[in-house]
């Protein structure tokens, strides 16, 4: 062969049109909202660790799309006639990826390391008496008093309990489980991880469904695909880029200046398939003057317009915000129109600032945390500072990154030692469908988390919440908390927003909730 | 000359430890919190109190430097706070992209901006020359990002002719290597080449005038010969310099150029790093940065002597 030959076929190879990069059958190329940088989903609340948790281990109940618990990894239970025990059996031939069947005493491990730390688990776990595992197919749940909520507790998708081997199980909430041992439709390859960059799972082949329609997390998980690899793209052009030229398959958070270019592609879809979206919200520091009076919170309210915030964040585009939106997730049990008239009357910013005055405020400097690495956020707080300036707020407008945001966050000294006052923030609108699981309405003050507020009301509302099993006295009490949260204000809600996802049409099948790779097929 | 490369050997171990010290003192100073990072948004301060004592961060400042620098004079960078991996193992298995892209922008600036450099100076005056002495203003007022998503747009999206993303290692084929490195690398020589371009041309100008080349020439010697035999090696002690002094150029540029392009190298490590507040790998991978550029400047004043015999140390 001839230099000039070499040559030639190098330059015949460049000069090829339109060469098929890289796409093998039956793998789905994802681009994440973030890395995945922590693996233990016990030790961390970020979605990103969630959405890996939901391939590779499965739960005791899952959730369905009206986001109601429903038997997952279990076959069944039963409950005594007092309430107070719960007898779970376990489905047949369940597995873990390291070939070892799922056992009663692993749910046990798993849920104690879970209760440990979470929440709705630390509820749980306060009125148990025992939990224990009879059998290897049994577990039972023995509490103190009536405790209807375990299914849902069991359930939790933002916070879910990840049922893991007793080996690992046994591992302190405090020090991250590493070995990914799950029993879920998806197997992780820790081989194939590239921290910051690519993380790879495949079909577990020993995986059992339910029967039953996929709903969410609930129902048959069958996963068609052979591989799912994750490849973070950390700018947002680029993953357009490579979502258009096929070189991806599914970008999760399109950021909204490019949709109407990925809309416009022929082969491209976006859609919203997370309907619970994320609960937008200004939160205060409660320990902080002048935020510490609930009087100046409330004045706060008659000035706020909603659609003003979900523009900022999500465009001009209806579809993909909601205003009117109070603490619950709009279209669920408990969403409920107790105290709405403080968001949808006559806005005021003539009225906010006769009831500042009259709640006490005397123009104390404000610090407002503002993160501008987080597009939305950032946006919602521009929107946020110009309406505290314009109603006379005294605004310490502090732009910073993310990481120094949820340090300062954490500090709870006075504003002049690092402290304080307020910032915008979103919540998963999952966990806003059921008062047990929302912890930004919750008022157990300093144990709480960042703005620690403190409302013995809402803390009775929900301790009777926990004993109502019916819904019309549950839907009763969750809008008496609405109508308090109005008076208490841990939190001004902002709107709801409809993150849609953009993906490749020879994907199908895909599922309403945060991205789940069971059910999708590729073309 | 083995004893200055001892002697200058001898001085980058305090400048590290200075560097290392200096780090790590500013990342305890600077705000940001990798508990608070790992705890999320939701976190209760039981929360934060518990991933602080599992991480050893709430231990005095001395102590964590000296177990740090402990376990560093043992060649042992820690591990990722988040990932559990050894930072070793992390800059290991990030070297090769960046590695390759830092080779393939050298590459690729030296052959097009020596020449262009050479040529413009000796068709000073000309067209050529101020179409190349435009395309210097150009290089250096473009920023590296807009370059990369023009070229992207071009040739990946218009054309077709190349990936948008990521990166193959050499191990799986040259030409997938190849592919996924030509944009990157293009991208990052556009201001390398503006920079060599236009030294190549200024030092070329000065030794034309020299007496030397103008006998060469009146002996009858070819154009070609006198620019890159004779004047070029005269020429190429600043030349040399730049091209060395732009490697640490790059290693920043390399940040954003992997960002652009998503090539998991050192750069997006050290901005992942940073935003995360990875102690451990912030520390190790800037003691790495400064060891490299040590070394870069050694190599180069190394280099003067074989270029000019008339440099000795």
């Amino acid at each position: 062969m001839k230099r000039r030959d070499v040559l030639k076929a190098g330059a015949a190879g460049a000069l090829m049109p339109g060469f098929a990069i890289g796409q093998q059958a039956k793998v789905i190329k994802f681009v994440p909202q973030a890395d995945l940088a922590l693996l233990d989903l016990v030790q961390t609340t970020g979605l990103v660790t969630r959405n890996h948790a939901m391939m590779v281990f499965d739960t005791l109940y899952g959730m369905d799309n009206q986001f109601q618990p429903q038997p997952q990894m279990v076959a069944g239970h039963q409950v005594s006639d007092d309430g107070k025990t719960w007898t779970l059996t376990l489905r047949d031939k369940l597995a873990f990826h390291d070939g070892t069947p799922v056992l009663a005493r692993d749910a046990v491990a798993s849920i104690e390391r879970w209760a440990k730390v979470d929440v709705l688990g630390q509820l749980m776990r306060a009125q148990l008496d025992e939990l224990s595992a009879p059998s290897d197919k049994a577990l039972r749940f023995r509490f103190k008093k009536p405790f209807p909520l375990l299914p849902l507790a069991l359930s939790k998708t933002s916070g879910m309990c990840p049922i893991m081997p007793v080996r690992l199980a046994a591992t302190e909430p405090s020090v991250q489980v590493t070995e990914m041992v799950g029993s879920g439709p998806f197997r992780f390859v820790p081989g194939e991880r590239v921290p910051g960059s690519r993380v790879v799972y495949q079909k577990f082949a020993g995986y059992v469904p339910r029967e039953g329609a996929p709903a969410f997390t609930s129902g048959a998980k069958i996963a068609y695909v052979d591989r799912v690899e994750w490849h973070t793209i950390p700018d947002a052009a680029t993953a357009a880029a490579a979502l258009q030229s096929g070189e991806v398959d599914w970008w999760e958070q399109p950021i909204p200046d490019l949709i109407p270019v990925l809309r416009g592609h022929k082969d491209i879809n976006v859609q919203v398939h997370d309907k619970a979206g994320s609960m937008a919200m200004i939160r205060f520091n409660q320990l902080n003057a002048p935020f510490d009076k609930p009087a100046v919170r409330r004045a706060l309210l008659a000035g706020i317009t909603q659609s003003d915030y979900m523009m900022a964040a999500m465009g001009e585009d209806k579809l993909r915000w909601r205003d009117n939106v109070g603490f619950f997730l709009p279209g669920t049990p408990y969403a409920n129109d107790g105290g709405m008239a403080s968001l949808t009357s006559a806005r005021s910013l003539e009225k906010v600032k006769k009831d500042l005055a009259a709640a006490g405020y005397k123009g104390e400097k404000v610090v407002m945390l503002v993160p501008t690495d987080f597009a939305v956020l950032n946006a919602m707080s521009e929107v946020a500072g110009d309406y505290f300036k314009r109603v006379g707020i005294n605004l310490d407008y502090q732009s910073l990154d993310w990481g120094t945001v949820l340090q300062r966050l954490a500090s709870k000294q006075p504003i002049d030692k690092g402290g304080w006052n307020l910032f915008c923030n979103f919540v998963p609108g999952i966990i806003t469908t059921s008062p047990p699981l929302h912890t930004y309405m919750r008022g157990v003050g300093a144990k709480g988390t960042f703005g620690w507020p403190e409302s013995a009301k809402h803390e009775a509302l929900l301790d009777a919440f926990f004993g109502a099993a019916a819904l019309p006295e549950q839907q009763r009490l969750a809008r008496e908390m609405q109508l308090q949260a109005f008076q208490d204000v841990p939190y001004i809600p902002t709107g709801l927003m409809l993150q849609p996802a953009a993906y490749r049409k020879s994907l199908s099948g895909m599922l309403d909730g945060s991205p789940l790779f069971h059910n999708i097929k590729k073309a | 000359m083995f004893a200055y490369i001892l002697r200058r050997a001898g001085t980058t171990l305090p400048v590290m430890a200075m560097v290392a010290f200096f780090i790590f003192s500013l990342l305890y100073l600077a705000p940001g919190d990798p508990a608070a990072m790992i705890a999320g948004d939701q976190a209760t301060p039981e929360d934060l109190a518990r991933i602080r004592e599992s991480l050893g961060l709430s231990r005095p400042f001395l102590a964590q430097f000296a177990d740090w620098s402990w376990r560093v004079l043992h060649f042992d960078l820690g591990k990722s706070i988040f990932t559990g991996t050894p930072v070793t193992a992390l800059i290991g298995q990030r070297m090769e992209a960046t590695v390759s892209l830092l080779v393939m922008t050298l590459i690729t600036a030296v052959l097009i901006a020596v020449p262009l450099g050479v040529i413009a100076a000796w068709k000073a005056g000309s067209l050529f020359d101020r179409a190349i002495m435009a395309f210097a203003v150009f290089g250096f007022s473009v920023p590296v990002f807009a370059v990369g998503y023009m070229l992207a747009w071009v040739f990946a999206l218009q054309m077709q002719w190349l990936p948008v993303q990521g990166y193959v290692p050499l191990s799986e084929g040259a030409w997938p290597w190849l592919q996924r490195l030509l944009l990157p690398a293009l991208t990052m020589s556009f201001g390398y080449v503006a920079l060599i371009a236009r030294i190549t041309r200024t030092t070329m100008l000065e030794v034309l005038q020299q007496d030397y080349v103008r006998t060469a020439r009146a002996k009858g010697l070819a154009s070609r010969g006198v620019l890159f035999v004779h004047a070029l090696k005269n020429a190429s002690v600043p030349i040399v310099t730049v091209i060395g002094l732009g490697i640490a150029m790059l290693i920043g540029g390399a940040v954003v150029t992997e960002s652009v392009f998503a090539i998991p190298g050192i750069g997006r490590l050290t901005v992942d790093a940073i935003l995360r507040r990875d102690y451990p790998v912030i520390q190790g991978v800037v003691l790495m940065f400064s060891f490299v550029y040590m070394l870069i400047n050694l190599l180069i004043d190394v280099s003067y002597t074989l270029l000019d015999p008339r440099i000795r140390y």
